[in-house]
């Protein structure tokens, strides 16, 4: 069942262009992720987040998007409870990550994927390696098991026959899949892909754009997709939020967001230069700098 | 008033420092105690702690050897010119072997180590904080203390002792190349007055008590810098001095204070 479940997921045939099963969030959704009022800083002085609230329900693919440096990380890690937040309460099948003791965020891992933004692999081990390591860490499953299904979830990335090679002998593109087919290894609850767009051809982007969808839907996930690409966003997720320094600014439906007349949504969706969004970091004025 | 300013500057960053450091120092101690507490791993699959042994031991083994017989054959040249003149050249095994097993095995392949296998510990674990693998080991809900550091920890801790017993032998070796080969001395009496001199608990016991100290002090530092490591290029490359420059150190420091609790009141 499994097999067929991800034969179908490698299908790397083109194909009918990934279409979002469901246009909208509506509140029939059952919350699995929830952020009530976050705020974070690593000082005082500047605070990345400042009382953000996002939802996401079971099942949906939704993206955070906004300019570097807003915040979009920070919810990631926020959700992996690597960080805490300051103020507000991050929900997640409605448990609080900030009150887990150590054994239940370990447990909480355990039901998480996440993707890192450069892939993480680790060096010293092979492709294969990589993807088997959190089999081989949780479970107690045989050696010819793991074989198999590390070759099931390479395939579902397209890169089964790099799976002897190292992660010095990749390309960027395929090191985010080889990262993706590890994210996946353990079918987790909920999947965080941080900028998995970044630096990719078009080609390596749009099979990780199609690869993402597929998976989510294929494996029964909840994923969030945290990116500035919003090309390829429009074209797999389910929802979006807009985040812009440390507030959710906009947020819709995919339908609602190329509709949208918000100005910052339309400075994002097409690229404007100027807009609410400012390109310079806050600085003194450009005459006192150069007097 | 500018003068008051600067003192109170200084004395501002003086504070910080001290704390700093001695915050730095709570912090490497807790982080021993994680390490002890999570060594499970490391014993129970072998294969991560061989791999470790390998890296970390067997790797080193060329630099431990060849400076254990150089270092040998030097000691017995300046030892045949010191013993010449009051007619004990015989002595020559004991000088030989007594400087290397007390002293100069435990101290010279430490200080080897950590130039070695102390400074690419802290460098691999600091290059895996810097590329996310300590992070995204976290992530996928493994400790990365008893994944990563732990089974490095204790690598150092078996392989250092081992280096440091065959850099004396080979120590040994060399001086009687020098020694019986090259200037002459009779081979039994080299042989002879080592058997006699050395003992087996004040001398040997106490040179492998001396190496397990030091190897516990260069994995501790070597672990700790590269965890504790800014993740960034100049920040690993920190990191792998201050564990060169903290093993060296601390190994000569120990060195006293070990030899003062070992060999006080002489005899031997």
């Amino acid at each position: 069942m499994l097999s067929m479940t991800l034969d179908s997921v490698s299908s790397t045939t083109p194909a009918a262009p990934v279409t979002p099963r469901d246009p909208l969030i509506t509140t029939a959704c059952e919350t699995l992720v929830e952020l009530k009022n976050v705020s974070f800083g690593y000082t005082k002085a500047r605070q990345i987040l400042s009382g953000i609230n996002l939802v996401v329900p079971r099942g949906k693919l939704v993206a955070v998007m906004g300019g570097s440096g807003c915040g979009k990380t920070t919810i990631l890690r926020l959700l992996c409870g690597q960080i805490r937040a300051t103020s507000g309460d991050v929900l997640v099948n409605g448990q609080s990550v900030a009150a887990m003791d150590h054994e239940q965020m370990y447990a909480h891992r355990r039901k998480l994927g996440m993707l890192f933004q450069f892939g993480a692999l680790f060096t010293d081990q092979t492709v294969f390696e990589n993807v088997a390591f959190p089999m081989r860490e949780h479970t107690e499953l045989p050696e010819e098991i793991i074989h198999d299904l590390v070759l099931m979830k390479l395939n579902a990335v397209g890169l089964r026959g790099a799976a002897k090679l190292t992660p010095s002998e990749l390309s960027g593109g395929m090191a985010r899949r080889v990262a993706l087919a590890r994210t996946i290894a353990l079918d987790p609850q909920i999947a965080l892909y941080d900028e998995p767009f970044a630096g990719l051809d078009p080609i390596s982007l749009s099979v990780v754009g199609q690869l993402i969808r597929r998976l989510n839907d294929a494996l029964g996930m909840t994923s969030i997709l945290v990116t500035h690409d919003i090309a390829e966003s429009l074209k797999i997720v389910d929802y979006i939020y807009f985040v812009s320094e440390g507030k959710v600014v906009a947020h819709g439906d995919v339908d609602s967001i190329k509709a949208s007349t918000d100005p910052f949504v339309r400075q994002f969706v097409d690229g404007q230069p100027d807009g609410p969004v400012r390109f310079h970091y806050h600085a003194k004025a450009l005459a006192e700098d150069f007097a | 008033m500018k003068v008051a300013e600067v003192i109170l500057g200084g004395l501002t960053r003086l504070g910080a420092s001290v704390t700093g450091g001695i915050a730095r120092l709570g912090f490497a101690a807790r982080f021993f105690v994680a390490i002890i507490r999570l060594s499970g791993t490391t014993f129970s699959r072998p294969q991560l702690l061989l791999r470790e042994i390998y890296q970390a031991g067997v790797l080193s083994l060329i630099i431990i050897l060849m400076s254990g017989l150089f270092i040998g054959m030097v000691l017995a040249l300046q030892g045949y010119e010191t013993l010449v003149r009051f007619g004990a050249t015989e002595s020559m095994g004991m000088l030989v072997a007594l400087s290397l097993v007390r002293e100069l095995g435990p101290v010279v392949a430490g200080l080897l180590f950590a130039s070695r296998a102390g400074s690419a510990m802290t460098a691999e674990i600091g290059l895996m904080k810097t590329t996310e693998q300590l992070a995204a080991m976290e992530v996928m809900a493994v400790d990365p203390i008893a994944r990563v550091v732990a089974p490095r920890f204790w690598g150092g801790v078996i392989s250092l002792p081992l280096l440091a017993a065959l850099f004396s032998t080979l120590g040994i070796y060399g001086g009687y190349l020098v020694g019986v080969r090259l200037i002459g001395i009779d081979s039994g009496a080299y042989w002879g007055q080592m058997a006699a001199a050395v003992d087996w608990q004040h001398d040997i016991l106490n040179g492998v008590i001396k190496s397990v100290v030091f190897a516990v002090a260069i994995s501790l530092i070597a672990v700790f810098e590269g965890y504790d490591a800014n993740p960034t290029a100049e920040g690993v490359s920190a990191a792998t001095t201050r564990t060169v420059v903290t093993s060296a150190l601390a190994i000569l420091a120990l060195d006293f204070v070990l030899t003062v609790l070992m060999f006080r009141g002489g005899g031997g």
